[in-house]
């Protein structure tokens, strides 16, 4: 087994009276997306800013890479910084400077590259976020969204090996929030950097994390993948999951991943059920911002217009970043039907459309999969199976 | 007996610390001077910001200062017959004592409260600490560049500060009647070079100190016990002017006492 990126071992902190971290150990897996929860101020990115040198623990030791924190000299700490980078909640923006100055800042100070070559990087990264027409202007001049989209480019700049991103959705609308977590995830497979993601949103960060760790007051109460998460019964993550299983996806008003899986072992039961699978293939493609949220208006588009549709589906559940499912009563219909069904459906959407016009340049088009329920195997090995023998859908 | 100590211990105990973080903060800002590697631009940026931008300012203070040395020292001089020391006179206040205090203290309340603000504002905003998770030095970023152009530009404005205010004064004297040769030809015999070069060390010392200390007091603001977020940036500006000016005057009494 690999080597955690780092760990933390048994550490406190108090500000006061306050206990914070009342001794936290929990590894941060190398090259996986880590998401941390917990209710607000139960210490998440105090535990954070430890790892980052923002703060140090009154008692107990963090390790990068087995190196514990307390025995590096300056010089080894600052080269383990310079591997690191940290997305603060609040963007933590520089007022003063413009959005390509705070962008170049990381690369100017460390010495990296020509002027015209730090200029060709920002703007390179700053295109792919959609930010290239603010580029001169202040931070201030910005909406919180496009704020939040200098902050990720900055973190972005010097493509460390781990980001922090300290609560990356906050305050963003359901398609952004989705587009700047699919976003992180495509720059997660392409770069192959370590992720941690501070956050409450529970539903959306299921889909994109590997691996999640839940602090409740001042300890971890749960350290595993979200698939094992989503099976935990324990009454102290009832909250969480609870939660996580009320509350509608707020990208289309689906179901989420855990919701899935309870809803379809009830129908294993019944006979003549379907399960359809739907995927808008080739979103990791996608590279700059708004193909991101276009691809998500398409994807809200394609399920409102599913919920009213003649399928009449009995549940629509969101069971990855971009992959729908759901149940249909299959009495009168055929897997041809089912997926001529669909394709009529995704035709009659402007979006889908203008996603089929776009999927020569960008590969964006949708697959779908259609079989009876079976009995007795896992909901989401059903999933993954008709995901690989899919058909691809004309728009 | 323990209540007293307790009230006389706690705060020496945060006297100590504040003195020792000061020492450390000064240090290191220092040292960054070391490797200019990169600071240049940022010192001719802040040399334009605290000298370049102060100048009108310190002028005109200086203009009617020594008009007001050139007045007052008149009529007190015409009582003992020696108006011809005027000129003298204005100049040994000026380049020895005034020059220095009042350009440190227009210097203090116009870029010094500034900059503690602005350090300020940059600490509650989480700015500063995003600079540390950027692996870039926060001090050698913030701090020595104003540090080194506060050294460079307090000597220099001071020299406009003595310049301006001789002129005042002279133009006083004009104003009274009294002769321009005579004015000028005083100064010159009277007039030492270690006046000159005391009124100029004292002006690097305010330097150092006034910037020193208001850095110190906006890059620290998150310490602050009695304050915090905008009210805390208010009391470190405060702050700042007040032990800037404080200090500067204590430090004129020593730096004199020592010259002298």
């Amino acid at each position: 087994m690999d080597t955690p990126l780092i760990r933390f071992e048994n550490v406190h902190k108090a500000f006061g009276d306050k206990v914070v971290l009342d001794g936290v150990s929990l590894t941060i897996p190398r090259h996986a997306i880590t998401a941390i929860i917990g209710k607000s101020g139960t210490g998440k990115s105090v535990l954070v800013k430890h790892a980052i040198g923002l703060l140090q623990p009154d008692r107990g030791e963090i390790f990068f890479e087995d190196l514990p924190y307390s025995q590096m000299s300056r010089k080894a700490f600052r080269t383990i910084k310079a591997r690191l980078s940290y997305m603060f909640q609040q963007n933590a923006l520089f007022d003063s400077l413009t959005v390509f100055e705070n962008v170049e800042l990381p690369l100017k100070e460390r010495g990296e590259g020509t002027p015209r070559e730090r200029a060709a990087r920002v703007k390179e990264v700053c295109a792919q976020l959609d930010i290239l027409g603010a580029l001169d202007q202040f931070p201030k001049a910005l909406s919180g969204g496009m704020q939040k989209r200098v902050a990720l480019a900055r973190a972005l700049i010097t493509q460390p090996e781990l980001i922090f991103f300290d609560e990356p959705t906050t305050g963003l609308d359901p398609l952004r929030k989705n587009a700047v977590l699919a976003m992180i995830a495509q720059y997660h497979a392409r770069f192959g950097f370590t992720a941690v993601i501070i956050t409450h949103d529970v539903p959306d960060i299921f889909l994109v994390a590997q691996a999640v760790r839940i602090l409740d007051n001042g300890q971890v109460i749960f350290s595993g993948s979200p698939l094992e998460l989503e099976a935990q019964k324990s009454e102290a993550l009832r909250p969480y999951l609870d939660g996580h299983g009320i509350l509608a996806e707020e990208l289309v008003g689906l179901g989420s991943r855990a919701a899935f899986v309870e809803a379809i072992r009830g129908a294993q039961e019944k006979p003549d059920v379907w399960l359809v699978v739907l995927r808008l293939t080739g979103l990791r493609e996608v590279r700059d911002y708004r193909g991101q949220v276009a691809a998500f208006s398409c994807l809200r588009e394609v399920v409102t217009r599913l919920a009213d549709s003649p399928l009449a589906p009995t549940g629509l559940w969101r069971v990855g970043v971009e992959t729908v499912a759901m149940l249909v009563a299959a009495t009168k219909t055929t897997e041809q039907d089912l997926i001529q069904g669909l394709a009529t459906i995704l035709a009659s959407c402007s979006t889908a459309t203008a996603v089929g016009r776009l999927s020569n340049r960008r590969r964006l088009t949708f697959v779908a999969g259609a079989a009876p329920l079976q009995p007795h195997v896992p909901p989401l090995h059903q999933v993954h199976a008709l995901l690989t023998s899919a058909r691809g859908i004309p728009l | 007996m323990n209540q007293l100590l307790l009230r006389l211990g706690l705060p020496a105990l945060f006297l100590l610390e504040h003195l020792g973080r000061y020492a450390v903060f000064c240090l290191h800002a220092l040292a960054q001077l070391l490797q200019p590697v990169r600071l240049g631009r940022k010192i001719l940026e802040q040399v334009a910001y605290i000298g370049a931008g102060s100048m009108g300012i310190v002028a005109l203070v200086a203009l009617f200062t020594g008009m007001v040395l050139g007045l007052q020292g008149y009529y007190t001089l015409i009582k003992f017959s020696a108006e011809g020391a005027l000129g003298t006179v204005v100049a040994l206040s000026l380049v020895r004592e005034l020059g220095p205090v009042l350009t440190a203290i227009m210097v203090v309340a116009r870029a010094g409260s500034s900059i503690a603000a602005e350090l300020g504002i940059m600490r509650i905003s989480e700015q500063i600490d995003a600079l540390v998770t950027m692996d870039v030095d926060p001090i050698r970023y913030l701090v020595t560049p104003r540090l080194a152009a506060a050294l460079i530009a307090f000597p220099l404005l001071t020299a406009i500060f003595n310049t301006v205010g001789i002129l005042g004064g002279y133009l006083a004297a004009r104003l009274l009647s009294a002769r321009a040769g005579i004015y000028f030809s005083k100064i010159q015999s009277t007039l030492v070079l270690s006046d000159i070069t005391g009124g100029f060390i004292k002006a690097g010392i305010f330097g150092f100190l006034v910037m020193s200390i208001c850095c110190y007091c906006g890059y620290h603001t998150h310490l602050r016990q009695d304050s915090a977020g905008a009210r805390g940036v208010s009391a470190s500006t405060t702050s700042a002017v007040v032990q800037s000016c404080v200090y500067v005057l204590m430090a004129d009494y020593a730096i004199t006492s020592f010259l002298m």
